[in-house]
């Protein structure tokens, strides 16, 4: 037996023990030589704190009372980290890439960086926590009380209390002194890590002692155990498929939710691929630790006195085979998973409390707010150490109430349903970008309430907060509120019931709400980083334009992660923008940069409003980000119409430049004009003068005389007709003529036409074709200057047709409102490139004198058309010389015909 | 998900990479169903208690997947592509 005294020397040494492997790992850390400290070995051993004393002594209670059902408790954890590919490794990239601090750090900065989720998931995770500590400190102090009390029966202390109580106080300081000895930028504790991986070993060699001692000590090999087994109440277990699926997931969620575990697999990870490592060696390790469980609780259920506590086999078994020293490492076993629980468990509680109620609240209560912060350190190492100390006193409380009786696996599972609350939060954040803050706030507010009401405020007892009238009847008598038969739904296990109701309603609450809400632009950013971890760009960032003072960020800077830290990292962002000195530019990168850092000591929401302080004005954030993004998608709008506007301007400048060569080409045809117009004037003129100078001579012979006078009147008649058709263009052109409308037989005005030209080169024999019975067309328009149309085209072509027997073919057609009249002749016609000059004035494809006339007349011709509503055009390919002359029947509006 | 640009059909070694992948993937499926596959058994509607047998069961497919994971852990490591991560690619 050994002596209670050496017990407490035994347990300070094995403390002393801690503190020197935990005080060279940091010293190791320190000089930069971490090499074996940042081992996958460690970082899985590191894992075991999820076996608490709930294992180490529990897990054989619990085997002992249910059988084969504690193993779901480890299941459910292998599950996850078999299946690390999907989400552990997730959480590891997002934790690594946003300087996560702890799992309410997660939520708030996935949310948003909202500090209010920050608190909650806090309070929840504080609140499930209290019933944890207190069954590490109901483990301790019983292990202890069973030795205290000499015999392995009486495990009761004179005052059990007392000893819970020293048990708390010692805990507190030695996590004090762990845990808060500095504030690591990055939240690292390599000492701790280191620690607590010695733990791990410590417990699970006393385990197996234990284990084996048992099988091949005492039973005799495991044939003897299976023996003993089939014989004892073990082998009736029943197996409840409700709670053997509910377990497997509440510890599921567990190892992802619970703080503690999120501490050290995310937080305390350094390097992702040790998950691939810890994926088969912690479910090995949880594998090792369960794996004499059952013949433990058998031999015990048969060798120990009956009553005898089965949560206690571990340590009351080699004491009552009188094995004094394998107890001893038992206790050992026990103590140190108690205290590795409590030690990280508190570092990561109180990381949260401070960073998500302390830190805010100070700054929001100092009149200079983030601005002159002065040292925070000192208040956050200070507001860690309260907190410690304040969760130790809650588990000491619950411990008090619930009167430190119960079995250690029912209060395990209080706390795991209590954290699973968090985790449709946790999933939905990474891997729904629909997720928004107000359904996380929602549904965690709805599980944390479901649960404390069925399954945390009941566990007291009914001599505890919740009456034995209320669980009977519900409250106020309302039936389907009672705690453990909400709506109505009665028989169901308790724990299942809370699990159940809690996690069901939580998720409705959060999928509702957030298909409901719109998320904040921050969040929306957020949503994206931790959703897609894999395929961005870790630095994307919130900081749009930078402005902040650099001094300013130093001092508050300082205040945090110390001066020396501080100055060292604002030196290297200045080296590495390639200046010298301590004062980096304030770039949005390096204002993303400080950021991180300094979420690494106090939280994003923290670290966000801090440096919000500094950057606002001339900056900040994702809504101004945002806000950027529709403004450039407004200015790409704009210029898209701008561009519009553009080929606007360069069509109509087109049309300007197409004009203007129009214009030029008139000036050209208008001095070409006038050149012309004074030629054609000048050769009659020219004669005229010479002929009138000779009459002059008075010796002239009569019948010369006559004939010069002859000559000069034709001149004088051609250079009249000339001016008759340059004004008759001019009015034409001008559209000032007159048009006499009348009715007329189209056959007429044709046989007008050709009797009028017939005096054109009346020597040609000239034969003209015509379909009479077409002609009787009626028309209504100015038949003077039809028939005036129709005399030229008729003359040019009896002057123009080049043919031995020329010939005129007249078709008329009426086709809808239009008549055309077709005028082809059987000569060459005219070439391509001139059918287009015809109709200008002065355009003249033959010589000058043979055709005797300007050249004005189709231009006439064409302005006449227009005038009356019709056109003229050449027609091609018709085996001569063809024009189509097309009108109206009737004239369109402007011209109403004026009598008959 | 199609990524534009991605090939449509991949060299044996990213080929044999995705299908671990999928099997890393899987993996926690397999293990919850063995692991819920006792539900089916009743051991108190039978006379003769087979907790032994139940036992046996479930650590043997603990090792089993242990074992499993072991391997496939050992497998995407030594596959790691020489650059970055091409995760959803599959």
């Amino acid at each position: 037996m050994v002596p209670f005294n050496i017990l407490i020397a035994v347990c300070l040494a094995y403390v002393c023990l801690l503190f020197l492997v935990a005080f060279a790992a940091e010293r190791r850390a320190e000089r930069g030589r971490g090499g074996w400290l940042r081992s996958p070995v460690v970082y899985t051993l590191s894992l075991s704190i999820y076996c608490t004393a709930w294992t180490f002594y529990g897990a054989v209670g619990y085997a002992a009372r249910s059988g084969l059902e504690f193993v779901t408790i480890y299941l459910g954890p292998t599950i996850v980290l078999i299946g690390w590919w999907v989400v552990l490794r997730k959480l590891v990239r997002i934790g690594q890439a946003q300087r996560v601090t702890s799992i309410a750090d997660l939520i708030s900065a996935r949310y948003g960086k909202s500090n209010l989720l920050g608190v909650i998931v806090t309070v929840i995770a504080v609140v499930a926590a209290t019933p944890y500590i207190a069954l590490q400190l109901q483990s301790v102090t019983l292990s202890f009380g069973v030795f205290a009390s000499g015999t392995p029966e009486g495990w009761a202390l004179p005052d059990q209390s007392a000893t819970a109580l020293w048990v708390a106080g010692g805990l507190t300081l030695f996590t004090i002194l762990f845990g808060t000895r500095n504030l690591d930028a990055n939240e690292r504790h390599h000492g701790v890590v280191m620690a607590i991986a010695l733990e791990a070993v410590v417990k699970l060699v006393a385990l197996l002692a234990v284990g084996i001692f048992t099988v091949w000590g005492i039973a005799g090999g495991w044939g003897a155990i299976a023996e003993r087994v089939a014989a004892s109440p073990i082998a009736d277990w029943p197996l409840a498929p409700g709670r053997w699926i509910g377990l497997t997931f509440v510890s599921a969620a567990a190892i992802l939710t619970l703080p503690r575990m999120f501490q050290v697999m995310v937080v305390e990870n350094s390097d992702e691929r040790h998950l691939a490592t810890a994926s088969w060696a912690f479910p090995l390790y949880l594998m090792l630790m369960s794996l004499f469980v059952i013949p433990i609780a058998v031999v015990g259920l048969g060798e120990l006195p009956a009553g005898s506590n089965p949560d206690l086999f571990v340590l009351t078994l080699p004491l009552h085979a009188g094995q004094g020293k394998l107890a001893m490492l038992a206790f050992l076993g026990g103590f140190s998973s108690a205290t590795s629980m409590v030690i990280v468990s508190a570092i990561a509680l109180a990381t949260m409390v401070s960073n998500h109620i302390v830190t805010p609240l100070w700054l929001a209560m100092r009149a200079g707010g983030a601005r002159a912060p002065g040292d925070v350190r000192g208040l956050i190492l200070m507001s860690r150490r309260v907190s410690i100390g304040g969760i130790l006193v809650l588990g000491y409380v619950y411990y008090s109430l619930s009167g430190g009786s119960a079995a250690l696996a029912a209060i395990g599972l209080i706390a795991f349903v209590g954290v699973a609350q968090i985790l449709p939060a946790m999933l939905g954040g990474i891997f729904w970008r629909g997720a928004t803050g107000v359904g996380a706030a929602l549904g965690l507010a709805t599980g944390f309430v479901v649960w404390l009401y069925t399954l945390y405020l009941p566990s007291f007892g009914e001599s505890g907060l919740i009456s034995h009238e209320v669980l009977a009847n519900g409250p106020l008598g309302i039936g389907w509120l009672r705690p453990q038969a909400l709506f109505g739904i009665d028989g169901i296990d308790p724990l299942l019931h809370a699990l159940f109701w809690s996690v069901s309603l939580n998720t409705f609450a959060f999928v509702a709400a957030s298909l409901v809400t719109f998320p904040s632009p921050v969040e929306r950013m957020q949503g994206l980083a931790f959703v897609n971890a894999f395929d961005l760009d870790p630095t994307a960032r919130g900081w749009s334009r930078g402005g902040a003072e650099a001094e300013d960020l130093l001092t508050m800077a300082q205040g945090i992660l110390g001066a020396e830290e501080a100055q060292a990292f604002f030196e290297a962002e200045a080296a590495a923008q390639g200046k010298g000195g301590f004062l980096p530019e304030t770039t949005p990168d390096f204002i993303a940069t400080l950021e991180r850092r300094l979420a690494g000591a106090v939280g994003s929401a923290t670290a966000h409003a801090m440096v919000a302080q500094f950057a606002e004005g001339a900056a900040v954030s994702a809504q101004d980000l945002m806000a950027v993004a529709s403004e450039a998608q407004q200015i790409l709008e704009y210029s898209n119409q701008l561009e519009a506007k553009s080929e606007e301007l360069a069509r109509t400048a087109r049309q300007l430049s197409d004009a203007n060569e129009k214009l030029k080409d008139l000036s050209v045809q208008k001095d070409a004009f006038l050149s012309q117009i004074s030629h054609e004037l000048r050769t009659p003129m020219t004669s005229i003068r010479a002929f009138s100078e000779i009459l002059m001579d008075p010796e002239l012979p009569d019948e010369m005389s006559r004939h010069y006078a002859g000559v000069i009147q034709e001149e004088a008649v051609r250079l009249t007709r000339l001016l008759d058709d340059l004004l008759d263009l001019s009015v034409l052109e001008n559209r000032k003529v007159q048009l006499n409308v009348t009715v007329a037989n189209l056959h007429d005005l044709i046989d007008r036409a050709v009797q009028a030209a017939s005096h054109t080169r009346p020597e040609r024999v000239f034969t003209i074709h015509r379909d009479f019975p077409a002609e009787h067309v009626p028309v209504i328009t100015d038949t003077d200057r039809l028939v005036q149309v129709f005399i030229n085209l008729v003359s040019n072509a009896r002057k123009y047709c080049d043919s031995e027997r020329p010939t005129l073919t007249v078709n008329v057609r009426k086709r809808g409102g239009r008549i055309t009249i077709d005028f082809i002749d059987n000569g060459s016609g005219i070439a391509k490139s001139s059918q287009t000059l015809i109709f200008e004035k002065f355009s003249r494809l033959t010589d000058t004198q043979r055709a005797g006339g300007a050249g004005l007349g189709l231009a006439i011709c064409r302005e006449i058309m227009v005038n009356l509503g019709g056109t003229i055009a050449y027609l091609p390919g018709q085996g001569g010389a063809a024009f189509r002359v097309s009108l109206p029947v009737r004239p369109a509006g402007r011209a109403e015909p004026k009598g008959a | 998900m199609k990524k534009p640009g991605q090939p449509l059909f991949l060299a044996r070694r990213n080929y044999r990479r995705r299908r671990l992948v999928d099997a890393a993937r899987l993996l926690p499926v397999l293990g919850l169903f063995l692991v819920l596959l006792p539900i089916l058994w009743h051991p108190q509607t039978t006379p003769q208690a087979d907790t032994v047998a139940g036992g046996e069961y479930l650590f043997a497919v603990w090792f089993l997947l242990i074992v499993a994971a072991f391997a496939v852990s050992r497998l995407l490591n030594a596959r790691q592509p020489p650059e970055g991560d091409n995760e959803d690619a599959r």
